[in-house]
């Protein structure tokens, strides 16, 4: 018999994405999807679905999700994974949701080592509400508030998350990645994989940061937004910053 | 019968600690209490005053301005709450930092009022407790109307002292007896 | 067992209740003036396979309290005025979502950072909407120690049976001044949660818990949903009443307010005043049948002398129960020093002459 080389995930629901067309949102669910099936955590996942583009989470990926209010993901998920510590607690957010409202919500988690795993998608800017600047909107990047481009004498400098979390104690994996490859889906998957398993096997906060393309409000075709990518990898470095898991697998398999 | 108590002085004075403890003794025997402390930011050295109502019957305001007791541990208590004793109530007043023969109106006041003049500091200090001023104060009280029995109040100074510092136990009643016998003693 | 008579404050009362209740998280933020209650849920918690955490704000504390909520475990945080309005962005949330949370509010002085003293200033924001939207949450006032530890405790049921916040309104004289209370075994009932809670989907189609209704029609079922929510939970309404039908005077009062409203009751009672005292223990939903029982039963015409540690909010909704059948007269008293009887009542005489 041929092996099955693709198929549909167990963990995705088969409705429509309503993203739209080049966004890179749907390819990180069903990689989210595949993760969540071959670790075999569907039916102990909760997520955590926040205020954005993504927060239609729960039409997608079939687990049971809670919707927290804008920047607070990290916060309810600590709540949940304090109360019912069984539970796989993961949350998806946006630039804006988790890096500027709901900053001291994330760092606070990051800090306490809270094991949970979270998922950032980086667009650079506010999708969901037209394309405003946000504070991982690169220097000179133009935005509908930032008609003239991001002045970082006025707004200062996008803050890097995937690095300032790996210099955290309580995080046990930190990293930025792209889907805008094949070759950076797979890294992705891999690394989504162990954001989990940070939280699978106790080692703390597992941190994953996505840069994602928007070209609705990047006002470009799929195809160059997709590129455009490329150029964002300039200022954003693609990488693991920090991981305590492959270090565990090893003095498992010893 | 109903109690109205002031205890007032200054922070430090362990005001707050003598009125939870005479709050805590009356509802060991039985009484209806409510135990109100006069709280602020500071911890040490301002002034501090806290209200207990002890009575038979449900207490509802657990503030009253005119008080029938008071006991007053130093001299801007007494300026403070002096005034506000009800007619024919009592006070004991620390006679070490409030001296009879300082107050002007004294006879007036002595007329209207049972004025109790306690030297507590001196009191405590012959036991080598400066600290226990209050427990002489809350033992003059005690004396004076014997609200509570003494098994009550035991019961209620160990309850309070804890675990941790149940080596103040003794002290604390070696003054609280001082205080009761001085009332004895100098008061019929 | 003996029923435990023991002297606690206030907010130590509050702690106790929860945790008769059996609640297992609490999640808060340091504020006096009712920081003995995280302080002891810290020291107790722990002890009986539950968890305390002080989170990095209020904002963060009230969603740990929905997370926890969400999948089913007994939650809830405590805070006092400013604390609570950072709050309310997510209490709105937690009313949308459903979710049987209980919070406590120890009220001081407001606006702003006000001062530490007693106050009433927050019974607008507890009873008409602490938050954005069209939703409320229950709100019990406790008006002494034993109320404060027994509505807590029932607090607990209350939200889960009707799956909706329930706010204990208490204020800084009620926090911080100590009481007996009679611990006892208080019965409170646990409400299954396994048909909404978020638990994992096991054996179940996956759960949605959210509060995001694009289309305008499930919006307004939503909407309509909640509202006959609120109108089943007027059987839950408690009052104290005193009233014998010749008075022509009804002091009006809740909290720590009342008690000492009450204080003035027996004074002007004992003096041959027509006067009666009522008081409401659940804020939402008002006891407003039991003010037009008042009402119907009046031998005289009746005035209602609404005393509050504000500038006037539940004279509001005793207006709207009394609605112009009799006259509402409002005796404020700004959120700052709650007044002594003897001064109250001087104030009260004036209206009753």
């Amino acid at each position: 018999m041929d092996k099955i080389a693709f198929k549909f995930p167990k963990s995705l629901k088969s409705t429509l994405f309503h993203y739209c067309p080049g966004c890179h949102h749907s390819i990180v669910h069903r990689l989210l999807c595949e993760v969540i099936d071959e670790l075999e955590i569907q039916e102990k996942s909760v997520g955590i679905a926040s205020i954005g583009c993504a927060c239609f989470l729960y039409f997608y990926i079939d687990v049971d999700i809670l919707e927290a209010p804008h920047g607070r993901a990290c916060a309810a998920a600590t709540g949940i994974k304090r109360a019912k510590p069984e539970l796989i607690v993961f949350t998806y957010q946006g630039d804006g949701d988790f890096a500027a409202i709901g900053f001291n919500e994330s760092f606070h988690s990051a800090l306490r080592g809270e094991k949970i795993t979270a998922i950032m998608i980086n667009n650079t800017l506010y999708g969901m509400t037209g394309g405003q600047v946000s504070p991982t909107t690169v220097p000179y990047q133009k935005t509908t508030t930032t008609p003239e481009g991001k002045n970082p004498a006025y707004y200062g400098y996008p803050p890097k998350i995937a690095e300032i979390f790996s210099n955290l104690e309580g995080v046990a994996f930190s990293g930025r990645f792209a889907v805008n490859t094949p070759k950076r889906v797979l890294e992705t998957k891999r690394a989504l994989k162990k954001a989990f398993l940070a939280q699978i096997y106790n080692l703390g906060f597992g941190y994953i940061e996505i840069l994602s393309s928007c070209p609705v409000n990047w006002k470009l075709d799929p195809i160059k937004a997709n590129k455009k990518i490329d150029e964002l990898i300039n200022f954003y470095t693609l990488g693991v910053f920090k991981d305590k898991v492959e270090n565990f697998l090893k003095k498992e398999k010893n | 019968m109903r109690i109205e108590l002031i205890i007032s002085g200054f922070g430090g004075q362990g005001i707050l600690f003598a009125g939870n403890l005479i709050a805590l003794s009356a509802m060991k025997e039985g009484h209806q209490v409510t135990y109100l402390p006069v709280y602020g930011p500071e911890m040490r050295g301002g002034t501090c005053n806290c209200t207990i109502i002890i009575s038979q019957n449900e207490i509802a305001s657990p503030l009253v301005y005119h008080p029938s007791f008071l006991i007053i541990m130093n001299y801007p208590s007494f300026l403070k709450f002096m005034p506000n004793l009800k007619k024919g109530g009592s006070s004991i007043i620390n006679s070490d930092l409030v001296k009879p023969e300082e107050i002007k109106n004294l006879q007036i006041l002595q007329k209207k009022y049972k004025l109790y003049f306690v030297p507590v500091n001196s009191l405590a200090e012959t036991i080598n407790a400066p600290m226990l001023a209050n427990l002489c104060a809350l033992g003059a009280f005690y004396q004076i109307t014997k609200i509570f029995n003494l098994k009550n109040f035991k019961e209620a100074l160990k309850e309070t002292l804890g675990s941790e510092r149940s080596h103040l136990f003794e002290p604390n009643l070696k003054a609280f007896n001082l205080g009761a016998k001085y009332i004895n003693q100098n008061f019929k | 067992m003996k029923a435990k008579k023991i002297l606690v404050k206030g907010v130590e009362a509050i702690a106790l209740g929860a945790l008769e209740a059996n609640c297992k998280c609490y999640f808060g933020y340091p504020i006096t003036p009712q920081n003995e209650i995280p302080e002891m849920m810290a020291r107790e918690l722990p002890k009986r396979g539950g968890v305390f955490l002080q989170a990095e704000s209020e904002l963060s504390a009230i969603n740990m309290v929905l997370g926890a909520c969400a999948v089913g475990v007994r939650a809830m945080t405590s805070s006092s005025s400013p604390g609570i309005s950072l709050m309310c962005e997510s209490f709105s949330y937690i009313a949308a979502l459903e979710l049987p949370a209980v919070v406590v509010n120890v009220m001081r002085g407001g606006p702003g950072l006000g001062g530490i003293e007693a106050s009433q200033g927050d019974y607008f924001q507890a009873v008409k909407s602490p938050g954005h939207g069209d939703f409320h949450f229950m709100v019990l006032a406790p008006y002494n120690a034993q109320e404060a530890y027994e509505l807590t405790a029932k607090a607990f049921e209350l939200a889960e049976k009707y799956r909706n916040p329930v706010m204990i309104l208490s204020d800084a004289i009620l926090g911080q001044m100590k009481e007996p209370i009679i611990l006892k075994n208080l019965k409170i009932k646990e409400y299954p949660k396994n048909d909404w809670a978020l638990t994992g989907a096991k054996n179940r189609p996956s759960r949605i818990i959210r509060s995001l209704f694009l289309d305008s029609q499930e919006l307004k079922k939503r909407n309509l949903k909640l509202k006959n929510k609120y109108k089943k939970m007027e059987k839950e309404i408690l009052f104290e009443v005193s009233v014998e039908n010749n008075e022509k005077a009804i002091l009006v009062a809740f909290g720590s307010m009342a008690r000492i409203v009450k204080e003035v009751y027996f004074i002007l009672k004992n003096k041959g005043y027509p006067v009666g005292f009522f008081r409401p223990i659940t804020l939402f939903p008002f006891p407003v049948k039991p003010i037009q029982k008042i009402l119907h039963n009046a031998k005289n015409p009746l005035k209602f002398l609404v005393i509050e540690l504000n500038c006037g909010q539940m004279v509001e909704d005793v207006k709207l129960a009394v609605n112009g059948k009799a006259e509402v007269i409002s005796l404020f008293y700004p959120p700052s020093v709650i007044p002594f009887p003897e001064e109250l009542e001087r104030k009260i005489k004036k209206w009753i002459k």
